[in-house]
């Protein structure tokens, strides 16, 4: 009998809610084990990185890698499991756009490590010390890894053949991957997003959409959605416009509005750019008819202006792999 | 930091560290439990509304979101000045013990429990959940399997997503509970108590009628007397979700009990330039260093301190168990409450009498006529701009504390998890572990990584959620090095 093809699944830079949603098969867990030589996860299996780095080069079939690239140890493992791997896949949002932790390329390191390690209101520091890669105690050396200045995607850092999105992905779409591969389908374009769809998540929202003309925002402690309408329709900036389906709509079912995890639709490189552009043609100002310009941009930013954080809702998953990154030098 | 202790790299290439140094006549003059993870959420939340934060602070974990969750929107609604109906509150606590329901239940299974079911001299490749089956059989796997799958479907009806929900709001829950739902939920719990009663009954089968077992878990080695911390209601009785928060002494008297918000008088964190992790203590004891006793400030937040802060458990079945532990242990109830019990490895025993009480919990909301209410939402009148909410996590105390400005949007974010607090003792059971097995520079290298897994094994620290799922060894690296710092020895989980 041939080999059984080899599987692994790694995570960098992430919180293990990917690692939750492959169990999450619950009993296909099973199935996945007998189709595959399940050969590495830190999560589920104790196998090595010296074992890895035994193996030949391209002896892994499939590697689900997820969570971002956030220190050095991070991206020595992408770069090893690359090698390794016949195809590497950047699973789950952390590894396909940076996610939420991408949002600290909004700040600076040191600014990170300052309001970790000193200005928070519980801490004990008078000696003012921030964690070092080298430290001498009284005993010897010891060593962390290197903190980087901002976080990256998988892709920004080594060549990556699928993505596969969301935070985490839904199981259901994990599995439509797995029985695909089991079943000796042809793989997609090398590039291609997989385990999602290719439209909007309003696609597979079940409320009523109207011609949208929005004279207001709302936060959502703001109002209490109506069960049926269009969240977006009724001023909560539901980000399923902008997102990729697949999930099934499940925020909006619970009346919130989609916080857009599934990434930007097929075709689109920038999910806060198409938010905007969104927002841009259904905010409703009146009859501009005769005002002055200055009026014009006072109707609009009365509008707008009732978010105050566009960027965390905007690029809540994406930062790091949008045109923007948020990078602070 | 949080998401420090959560980070699993760690794990796999050994960085997770534990360095054990030894002095001249070769026994340990000192070890390092370094954690070598930051994500810096105390930073890139600030700027953010203060309402996306139960889904921000989801992606600490995504073992125990639901935690975060709760202690967020907690949090809210301080910080909104507004007070959920009674509804929501139930709401909120139903999914959270339909969460705890799954989460001891992997940790027994999958994690602590092997190192009993399967024994703790077995081979490493035996002490798994794959070895447990194996042992109790295929049935209790499958078991296992359909109790996490029929709570992570209650999480899902409830909170919208089986990982990282979205249903919190400050003063409410997003949807209410329908009849239908109610039912389900109803029969979810029924069979959660048949379960924990039964996985008790396997504790006790296994462990407690095994003189050999018995006498690990009262052995000296796993036995630290420090403070311990856990939340508790207006009775004194567990309670993982709302409550005062009440410390008692290594003797067993109350040190203080608080409400949540009070947390910065009491607790205090400790940098240390050779980890990303901080150690938090008792502000008004003092930090001593990693030691035992009254004069230390190192607590400890889990099931076992949970037990220990409390008179009773809030159900009868748990009750019960609970009087059992504590009489097992010998302990004898002064004012009232029993002594703590200092032997560490009674964690797993507390943990199972909690996902009792979980299940029973949850079986009482279910049937709670309240539940199907439709009244789930106060909309907020104003912004009182800081907020702090409390939950128990099931690896301890979390805290979540936000200030924001006139629009609510946060300028200031700090966060003390669950699995933080216990930072110390972790570090110290396992200085403990070494140095019960390594003297005159001998090392009992073979029974090593299994004692020291166990040492903090039982913390099922959030640092191994790598661990929490199937075979569950934790990947590990211990470098021993000897006075002049040279390495003499590196020992490996393989």
């Amino acid at each position: 009998m041939a080999a059984k093809p080899k599987l692994s699944m790694y995570w960098a830079a992430s919180c293990g809610g990917c690692e939750i949603a492959l169990v999450n098969l619950n009993e296909k867990i099973i199935d996945v084990d007998a189709a595959f030589d399940f050969m590495f996860c830190p999560c589920l299996l104790d196998t090595k990185k010296k074992d890895i780095e035994a193996l030949p080069d391209k002896a892994i079939a499939i590697t689900l890698f997820n969570g971002a690239i956030r220190t050095a140890e991070n991206e020595e493992m992408a770069h090893l499991l690359r090698k390794k791997s016949q195809v590497l896949i950047a699973f789950g949002s952390c590894a396909t756009e940076g996610c939420i932790p991408g949002l600290a390329n909004l700040h600076s390191k040191d600014a990170l490590m300052k309001a970790v390690y000193l200005d928070n209101p519980s801490i004990d520091n008078p000696g003012k010390i921030i964690p070092q890669p080298e430290t001498k105690v009284a005993e010897g050396t010891l060593h962390l890894p290197v903190f980087f200045d901002t976080v990256k995607t998988l892709a920004q850092v080594t060549d990556v053949d699928f993505f596969i999105p969301g935070c985490p992905p839904e199981p259901h779409q994990i599995w439509n991957v797995v029985s695909a591969v089991i079943s000796g389908a042809a793989l997609p374009p090398k590039g291609s997003v997989i385990g999602a769809g290719r439209s909007a998540v309003c696609n597979e929202c079940d409320r009523k959409k109207e011609d949208k003309k929005i004279p207001k925002l709302f936060r959502t402690y703001e109002i209490v959605p109506e069960r049926e309408p269009c969240l977006l329709d009724q001023g909560l900036i539901c980000m399923g416009i902008a997102t990729r389906d697949g999930c099934g709509a499940l925020c909006p079912k619970v009346n919130m509005p989609c916080t857009g995890c599934y990434g930007p639709p097929e075709g689109v490189l920038d999910q806060g750019a198409k938010m905007t552009a969104a927002l841009g043609s259904i905010i409703d100002i009146g009859d501009t008819k005769g005002i002055s310009e200055d009026e014009i941009y006072q109707r609009i930013d009365a509008v707008l202006g009732s978010i105050p954080d566009y960027a965390g809702m905007f690029y809540k998953y994406s930062l790091p792999g949008s045109i923007l990154k948020g990078k602070i030098s | 930091m949080k998401n420090i202790s959560i980070d699993p790299i760690t794990r796999l290439e050994g960085h997770g560290k534990i360095e054990i140094f030894l002095n001249d006549e070769g026994d340990v003059a000192n070890t390092y439990f370094q954690v070598p993870e930051l994500r810096g959420f105390e930073r890139f939340c600030v700027g953010r509304q203060a309402e996306d934060m139960p889904v921000i602070t989801n992606r600490i974990c995504g073992v125990c979101p639901e935690a975060h969750h709760m202690a967020s929107v907690k949090a809210l609604d301080m910080l909104f000045g507004a007070e959920p109906p009674p509804a929501a509150k139930k709401i909120r606590e139903l999914l959270y013990m339909a969460f705890y329901v799954t989460d001891h239940t992997t940790h027994f299974y999958a994690l602590g429990g092997p190192d009993f079911i399967i024994g703790p001299d077995a081979p490493a490749s035996e002490r798994n959940i794959l070895g447990v089956i194996r042992k109790v059989g295929l049935d209790i796997g499958k078991q296992v399997i359909d109790c996490r799958s029929r709570n992570h479907h209650v999480i899902e009806k409830l909170g919208g997503r089986g990982v990282h929900l979205a249903g919190g709001l400050p003063g409410g829950w997003s949807k209410s509970v329908s009849e239908d739902e109610r039912k389900e939920i109803e029969e979810v719990a029924k069979k959660n108590i048949d379960f924990a009663l039964f996985s008790l009954k396997i504790f006790d089968d296994i462990v407690l009628k095994n003189q050999q077992y018995l006498e690990l878990v009262t052995s000296d080695v796993y036995l630290h007397k420090t403070y311990y911390m856990g939340t508790v209601d207006d009775k004194n009785r567990v309670n993982f979700y709302d409550g005062m928060i009440r410390i008692v002494d290594p003797e067993g008297k109350e040190f203080v009990k608080y409400p949540a918000a009070d947390y910065m008088q009491h607790i205090a964190e400790r940098v240390e330039p050779w980890t990303y992790l901080k150690f938090p203590y008792l502000k008004n004891v003092g930090w001593k260093g990693l030691e035992d006793g009254m004069d230390s400030g190192v607590y400890i937040a889990t099931p076992l301190s949970r037990l220990n802060v409390s008179d009773s458990m809030a159900t009868p079945l748990a009750q019960e168990h609970f009087e059992r532990m504590f009489e097992t242990f010998g302990s004898r109830k002064i004012d009232g409450r029993y002594q703590p019990i200092h032997h560490r490895l009674a964690t797993h025993w507390a943990r199972l009498i909690e996902l009792l009480y979980a299940s029973e919990r949850m079986l009482e909301l279910a049937q709670d006529p309240e539940i199907t209410s439709p009244d789930v939402r106060r909309i907020p009148q104003q912004i009182v701009g800081v907020g702090i909410g409390s939950v128990e996590a099931p690896r301890g105390t979390l805290t979540h504390h936000y200030v924001s400005d006139e629009r609510g949007v946060l300028t200031s974010v700090n966060l003390i998890v669950g699995t933080t607090n216990n930072y110390a003792p972790m570090s110290m059971s396992i200085r403990r572990a070494a140095e019960k097995l390594i003297s005159r520079g001998k090392i009992a290298e073979e029974g090593m990584l299994n004692r020291i897994e166990m040492a903090f094994r039982l913390y099922d620290p959030c640092l191994s959620c790598a661990t929490h799922f199937l075979p569950g060894q934790m990947p590990m690296k211990v470098i021993i090095r000897n006075s002049s710092s040279e390495i003499i020895r590196t020992v490996q989980r393989d």
